[in-house]
């Protein structure tokens, strides 16, 4: 028993099969990702005014990093061009410089992935603290002299566990002021940006990290971040699959494995397509 | 090797041209989304007044730079027609995701006691 | 020439060597490729759940005609398993009566009608239809089952965890749905959010699978308009699951982070619970939930319905012996439906204090969409007129579905307009409603495509006098169980009172408490009534008359022209499709049936 087209094109539509159930699933990807980023905006245009307490923000902009996000976002650029440019070596009958071009593009991934991960590692260990007096500070926590939050998700500090554990005070090397926009003040002579600044606990009225409890812009961040990372990560896994173990292919069958490869680049560009989103929407806007 | 890989590398031969122009085509468009990464991020320092404004400039330089991954990565400049309406398919439906629930979400009954209070 | 041969080995080494031995029984039966097997799958497991549904449905019935009384039979079964805080005495809870009502909602909707009509008839009749060789992709369909097949572990899992299921309704909308346990943090939510998203995955692959067999896998000849309607509604319902599922996965996946990481996608602030304030952010939105749920329940509604009308279209085609009359306006009716059904979601959210706006927006494409199904179940109607019908079992089932299905149907109505909807929203009548449209309605399309494929699958027969048994039993009790939910509805009984409403109605309306009595005793004569059938079913399998060709029933359809049943790799020779789907009683043919693949 034979399936048709699995590789030849279907007369009439002008398509393999593969290609019509790539698209079907990055159609339903479409509204998978749209509803989250509906989801965002819905979040965001009914927040009230205060919320972000920092600078009495509806929500907080500009708190993520975005040289590091600038950077991620050319990794993730470059492995899309590299995973085409791999297709396009296989068409010409090079599969040399399709390997080396395949091991760009997972090593990017990862590459991504490694930076995505240093990034959330960062936001643990970032804090927001609001005193009873109504200010609000930002920045970097310590706890007993220690860091808390290093690789760590589960050490997480809030007001709670701060009474429970009778901590008197708490030090945060204090972030540079933001004005309204969520930019960096640029004030003369303010030399003690990253400042410490001891806090006592009985000052405080709330403490959190920068994780998804403490508000749903890192509600809405860690999810869609984390989501498009497992992207990343499945589909670099199946690329690296294509490369190595899979591309025994090429010998049978030289015109499906050509056709893995387009299928499996159609993927990847969708992934890079919804970072191209997804970066000025979480990191600028 | 086999007739099938000897048949597929004659027809390679034919398009090796044709191949050579897309990579051309691939490098100008890596280029480009670089550069639409660098302004994207260029535009977060301007200050316009307003925040609609920042936000779009910041969308439109984004589906410009979608626009030629789909076009030219994903190759739908040239792909068949049952592509083309899966898509106009899904970008309804989630335009209508995401309109009518916006919608619903805002037109609210008008001159009731609902109204958002943040206690802190 | 060489080339060929390597082809062949290498696709001997991709899982198809079962074509030159015998397999053994887990490639057989539980690692299957093949799509028939897959559709016996998909149908054995949620025929399964189908019962263990009705069980549920059947403990809460007891309990809404005998308050305070412990179940009959299982009531000690059910303190020992899920504990006496649960059911003390044999008492169904308020909890537990929640928990059996969201998980036989979930149960019956994701676990049951969708797999029996998308997975099993699906799987099994789509390829056949259009003359294919077996799914466009057959270890993606492999895992698509065994991934629901984990979704409702999953599901059945969450009973025993600590603080018992789900237990804020089948559409679980937050915050109740965050904040009904906030004893247990891995609570029976969890689960179900869990059980969820696989059962989204699943369905996802299927109808990727399937929207890409029907467009490339039609044999020669199988033009659009000669697919037999059963495969155009599975392919507009592929549509609506294909879409409409993920901003529901997306949802369930924000109602995750809420339980599981504290967020508030869903939880506004300033949130009280039992009187202190829940130590959440807020700044979530709980009509969010409801607009991503219900962008996904509406098309779902036509999920369970559209591959029903396809399997009454088929059976009534061949039982008139005549063609559908209106072929191609159902086909487009259908295709309307599909695309509208993803722009009327918000009415059932008229109470959650929207504008008139958007009302009516919603009210007028509610009454835009009931065009188009009204168009598909006049055409059936019109099919009937003039036809010698055969009356079997497969035939009256298909026959009492249009009525049905009519009254569900039109008794929506006014639950589609805003100002009638505020009055009956949440009372019986919608209960009344939504059972006339999936029990009596797509059930019965389910036991019509049973008693009419069987002789397909198993080569045997089913026994007429046991079905025609089951088929009156079914059609009697039905209508005695949902159609007093209309008139419990009109007296304002509400659908969430798990005492059947005595608190309420004691001494206001009797009547609508003595209903309750009589739908209790329908509903498990309804059960009764099943007997027929299930005794018919696993008899038949083994003893029953066997068929005397490949196509009992005189069908012109495709799946009739395979050996039966059909072997691996479905047909014998090449199938072509030589004219329509629903050549019945042509003038001048030769016998009153020309099969497609019959030479012009």
């Amino acid at each position: 028993m034979e399936i048709p087209y699995t590789y030849k094109a279907r007369p009439d539509t002008g398509l393999y099969n593969a290609k019509v159930g790539i698209w079907l699933f990055l159609a339903s990807e479409i509204m998978l990702f749209g509803a989250l980023f509906s989801a965002y905006i819905l979040l965001r245009v009914s927040a009230p005014d205060g919320f972000w307490p920092d600078v009495a923000l509806a929500w907080p902009r500009g708190l993520l990093n975005i040289p590091i996000g600038t950077f991620n976002t050319a990794v993730l650029i470059t492995s899309s061009v590299t995973v085409v440019l791999a297709w396009a070596a296989l068409k010409m009958n090079n599969f040399a410089r399709f390997r080396w071009l395949m091991v760009v593009t997972v090593l990017c991934a990862f590459a991504f992935l490694g930076i995505k991960s240093f990034e959330y590692n960062d936001k643990f260990s970032h804090y927001v603290v609001r005193l009873k007096d109504g200010k609000a500070v930002t920045g970097h926590l310590e706890v007993n002299g220690k860091h808390p939050g290093f690789w760590n998700f589960a050490d997480q500090w809030n007001l709670g566990r701060l009474e429970a554990e009778k901590v008197e005070h708490i030090e945060i090397a204090v972030d540079p002021a933001r004005d309204i926009h969520g930019h960096v003040k640029h004030v003369e002579g303010a030399s003690h940006d990253h400042a410490k600044q001891k806090i006592a606990t009985s000052d405080i009225a709330f403490l959190g990290s920068y994780t998804p409890a403490t508000h749903p812009f890192f509600a809405v961040y860690f999810l869609i971040t984390a989501l498009h990372g497992l992207h990343v990560l499945g589909g670099a896994l199946v690329l690296a699959y294509f490369a190595f173990p899979g591309a025994k292919m090429w010998k049978t069958n030289p015109e499906q494995f050509t056709n893995r490869i387009e299928v499996g680049g159609l993927f990847w560009h969708f992934v890079d397509l919804v970072w191209i989103f997804l970066f000025p929407v979480v990191y600028l806007l | 090797m086999s007739e099938q890989s000897h048949n597929a590398a004659a027809s390679h031969d034919d398009h090796d041209h044709d191949i050579a122009s897309h990579i051309k085509t691939y490098l100008i468009i890596f280029g480009a989304l670089l550069l639409g990464t660098v302004i994207t991020v260029l535009m977060y320092y301007v200050d316009f007044s307003s925040m609609a404004v920042t936000v779009g400039v910041a969308l439109f330089i984004a589906s410009i730079k979608a626009f030629l991954v789909a076009a030219y990565f994903m190759h739908l400049m040239s792909e068949k027609k049952l592509v083309y309406s899966l898509l106009v398919i899904s970008a309804i439906f989630f335009t209508g995701l995401m309109g009518l629930t916006l919608w619903g979400t805002h037109d609210t009954p008008k001159n009731t006691l609902m109204k958002t209070v943040y206690v802190p | 020439m060489q080339a060929t041969d390597t082809h062949a080995h290498a696709h001997g080494h991709k899982g198809h060597s079962h074509d030159h031995h015998e397999p053994g029984f887990f490639s057989k039966y539980i690692f299957s490729t093949d799509h028939k097997v897959i559709g016996v799958q998909y149908g054995v497991a949620s025929l399964i759940f189908l019962f263990f549904g009705f069980l549920l449905v059947l403990a809460m019935r007891f309990q809404l005609a005998n308050p305070g009384k412990p179940i009959p039979v299982v009531g000690a079964l059910l303190e020992k398993l899920l504990g006496s805080d649960m059911a003390p005495g044999g008492n169904l809870s308020g909890d537990l009566y929640n928990s059996f009502g969201a998980m036989h909602g979930t149960i019956m909707v994701f676990l049951a009608i969708v797999p029996i009509l998308f997975g099993a008839f699906g799987n099994y009749v789509t390829p056949l239809q259009i003359g294919a060789p077996d799914m466009a992709f057959p270890r993606l369909n492999m895992a698509s089952f065994h991934v629901y097949f984990i979704g409702g572990v999953v599901m059945f899992a969450s009973f025993f965890t600590p603080g018992g299921t789900a237990r804020s309704g089948w559409t679980s909308y937050s915050p109740l749905a965050s904040v009904t346990d906030l004893a247990n943090h891995f609570d029976g939510q969890t689960y179900w959010l869990i059980g969820m998203v696989f059962l989204i995955t699943s369905s996802l692959l299927g109808s990727v699978n399937f929207i890409a067999t029907i467009i490339q896998l039609r044999c020669r000849g199988m033009s659009w308009m000669r697919m037999p309607f059963f495969v155009w509604a599975q392919f507009v319902t592929a549509f609506l699951l294909l879409l409409a599922f993920p901003p529901l996965e997306a949802a369930g996946l924000m109602q995750l982070m809420d339980n599981l990481f504290g967020s508030s996608f869903f939880l506004p602030q300033g949130l009280v619970v039992n009187g202190t304030a829940l130590a959440v952010s807020g700044g979530g939105s709980p009509l969010l939930w409801q607009h991503l749920f219900w962008f996904l329940g509406h098309p779902e509604v036509y999920v369970l319905i559209l591959p029903a009308i396809g399997i009454v279209s088929e059976v009534i085609a061949n039982n008139t012996r005549k063609p559908l009359w209106g072929y191609k306006s159902m086909v487009y009716s259908a295709m309307s439906v599909g695309f509208l059904s993803f722009i009327v979601w918000a009415h059932h959210m008229y109470l959650t204090g929207m504008g008139t706006k958007v009302a009516t927006f919603f009210q007028t494409t509610t009454m835009m969409i009931s065009i188009p199904s009204v168009i598909i179940l006049t055409a059936l109607f019109i099919s009937l007129w003039g036809g010698s019908i055969r009356f079997n079992a497969a035939s009256l089932f298909a026959l009492s579905f249009l009525p049905m299905f009519g009254i569900g149907g039109l008794t929506g109505l006014p639950l589609g307009f805003n100002a009638s909807d505020i009055y009956l929203h949440d009372s019986y009548y919608v209960i009344g409603h939504f059972h006339y449209v999936v029990a009596p309605g797509t059930m019965f399309a389910v036991f019509a495509g049973i008693y009419y494929w069987f002789p397909k699958i198993t080569g045997r027969m089913m026994n007429e006098t046991l079905g025609k048994l089951h088929w009156a039993g079914s059609l009697f009790f039905m209508n005695c169980v949902f159609a007093p939910m209309f008139i419990q509805g009109f007296k304002g009984m509400s659908r969430r009172m798990y005492d059947g409403g005595t608190t309420y109605f004691e001494g206001v309306d009797p009547t609508a408490l003595s209903l309750n009595k009589m739908i209790t005793m329908c509903a498990v004569g309804l059960g009764v009534a099943q007997l027929p059938f299930i005794i018919n079913f696993f008899s038949s399998i083994f003893v029953g008359k066997k068929v005397s060709s490949d196509n009992p029933w005189d069908a012109t359809t495709l799946e009739w022209a395979t050996p039966t049943p059909p072997p691996h790799g479905n047909f014998a020779s090449e199938p072509v499709a030589y004219r329509g789907p629903y050549e019945y009683s042509v003038p001048g043919a030769k016998s009153d049936f020309t099969p497609q693949s019959e030479k012009p």
